[in-house]
């Protein structure tokens, strides 16, 4: 039996080095599952918690342009939800438990949605870092070895594109406009920056997922590698918005070609996955009380739609 | 406890002259629904001019251990392939 799993094991793993697709109903060890499960909830969480911090600014944009864009992009980011959840049911996972997890504070999300958006220029600061994070990693799972997944990644890269410049054109307008604004486009950046570098998730040395998560192209390229590619495209954005990022070490290194930073403040992030963040528990509660209070609906729509199917044996 | 809405599986035709392709599913407590949800998920960006929703249960999938008996017989019929017919190659446009 054991060497029937290791064989099928060594099957898969050549499908894998063979740049073969994996599909939900091919064989595939229990822990590729289970790890597919995990991260593909967790990004679709992502999706769904991120729409809180920044529909609290939609009732307040300040113009009617920016409000049809700010809706779109939170629709949309429902949207990129609704196909990770749906790349998950693959594996055998129902949605309710799947939103069950998060509630329960089972399944994470990213962290970067567990801080607050307290002025207008953090929808520009997100769009322009948050979404510029996202995009880089995205792109990279577009080629992952999970059909399901790397299908959902392709269609929510098409939209990510106008989430971020849609968010660098709000803080090219704050920096181009009164001292206030400046400010405030910079105040913005000092707190946004350091969050949005710890997305890509802890250095390779601790990261206890990379090396299988690499070995099954899940990710292709390691935390840090994702994370410097961030640093080197958006220091000269930062540079053209005529903003200071908020770190002493940063600076060009004309040997290696890339951006050298400071340190990261690691305990802070992991402060914040351990759910105490600054919004942590606003967060679920938010979710849960739509959840909760949404529950008649979904019963209603049930009730709905079996009595339809009912009447239409009758005619 | 909520009874979980049924699955759909959603295929789009991009424009007309194409086929519709399958884009993914979601959730609807009934056809109707998984319409109107489809319009919303999928196509916010002008990408369908035809919808079909199919409830995922009654679809029937191969299943992938089934591989060798239904594909790889059509592996060694290379005489279905027009390179397997040797012609001189100054013929033309045949
Ligand atoms: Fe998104
Ligand atoms: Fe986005």
């Amino acid at each position: 039996m054991k060497d029937n799993i290791q064989a099928l094991n060594d099957i898969f793993q050549a499908r894998i080095d063979n740049g073969e697709s994996i599909e939900p109903k091919d064989w595939m060890p229990e822990k590729y599952r289970k790890t597919h499960i995990r991260q593909i909830s967790q990004h679709a969480h992502s999706e769904i918690v991120g729409m809180l911090p920044e529909g609290n600014w939609i009732s307040r944009a300040p113009s009617l342009r920016r409000k049809v864009a700010l809706l779109a992009k939170v629709q949309d980011e429902a949207g990129h939800g609704l196909y990770l959840y749906s790349a998950a049911e693959t594996l055998g996972i129902s949605r309710d438990e799947l939103f069950d997890q998060l509630h329960t504070g089972k399944a994470k999300y990213s962290s970067i949605f567990n801080y607050p958006t307290v002025s207008w220029a953090d929808m520009g600061a997100v769009g322009w870092l948050v979404d510029g994070a996202a995009i880089i990693n995205q792109v990279m799972l577009t080629r992952t070895s999970f059909g399901p997944y790397a299908r959902a990644m392709v269609k929510i890269c098409k939209e990510e594109s106008f989430h971020q410049r849609q968010g660098f054109e709000i803080m090219l307008t704050l920096t181009n406009g009164t001292e206030v604004q400046k400010q405030m486009a910079q105040d913005s950046l000092n707190r946004w920056w350091w969050p949005s570098l710890m997305m890509f998730g802890p250095p390779d040395a601790e990261s206890t997922h990379t090396e299988q998560s690499m070995k099954w192209k899940i990710k292709r390229k390691t935390n840090d590698e994702l994370r410097q590619q961030f640093i080197d495209i958006t220091a000269p954005q930062a540079e053209f918005l005529g903003l200071t990022i908020p770190d002493p070490d940063l600076k060009w290194n004309e040997e290696t070609k890339h951006y050298d930073f400071g340190a990261i403040d690691w305990d802070e992030f992991w402060q914040v996955v351990k759910g105490f963040g600054p919004c942590n528990k606003e967060r679920i509660d938010a979710r849960v009380k739509a959840w909760d209070e949404g529950a008649w609906v979904r019963d209603a729509a049930v009730a709905y739609g079996e009595k339809k199917i009912q009447k239409s044996k009758v005619a | 406890m909520s009874k979980d809405w049924p699955l759909f599986e959603v295929f789009i035709r991009s424009k007309n002259g194409l086929e519709h392709r399958h884009m993914g599913s979601l959730h609807a407590s009934d056809p109707e629904m998984a319409m109107e949800n489809a319009r919303d998920v999928y196509t916010r960006r002008q990408e369908g001019v035809s919808i079909w929703v199919v409830a995922s249960t009654d679809i029937t999938a191969s299943n992938p251990k089934e591989y060798g008996e239904l594909f790889e017989p059509a592996a060694d019929k290379i005489y279905r392939h027009p390179t397997f017919y040797d012609l001189p190659d100054e013929l033309k446009h045949i």
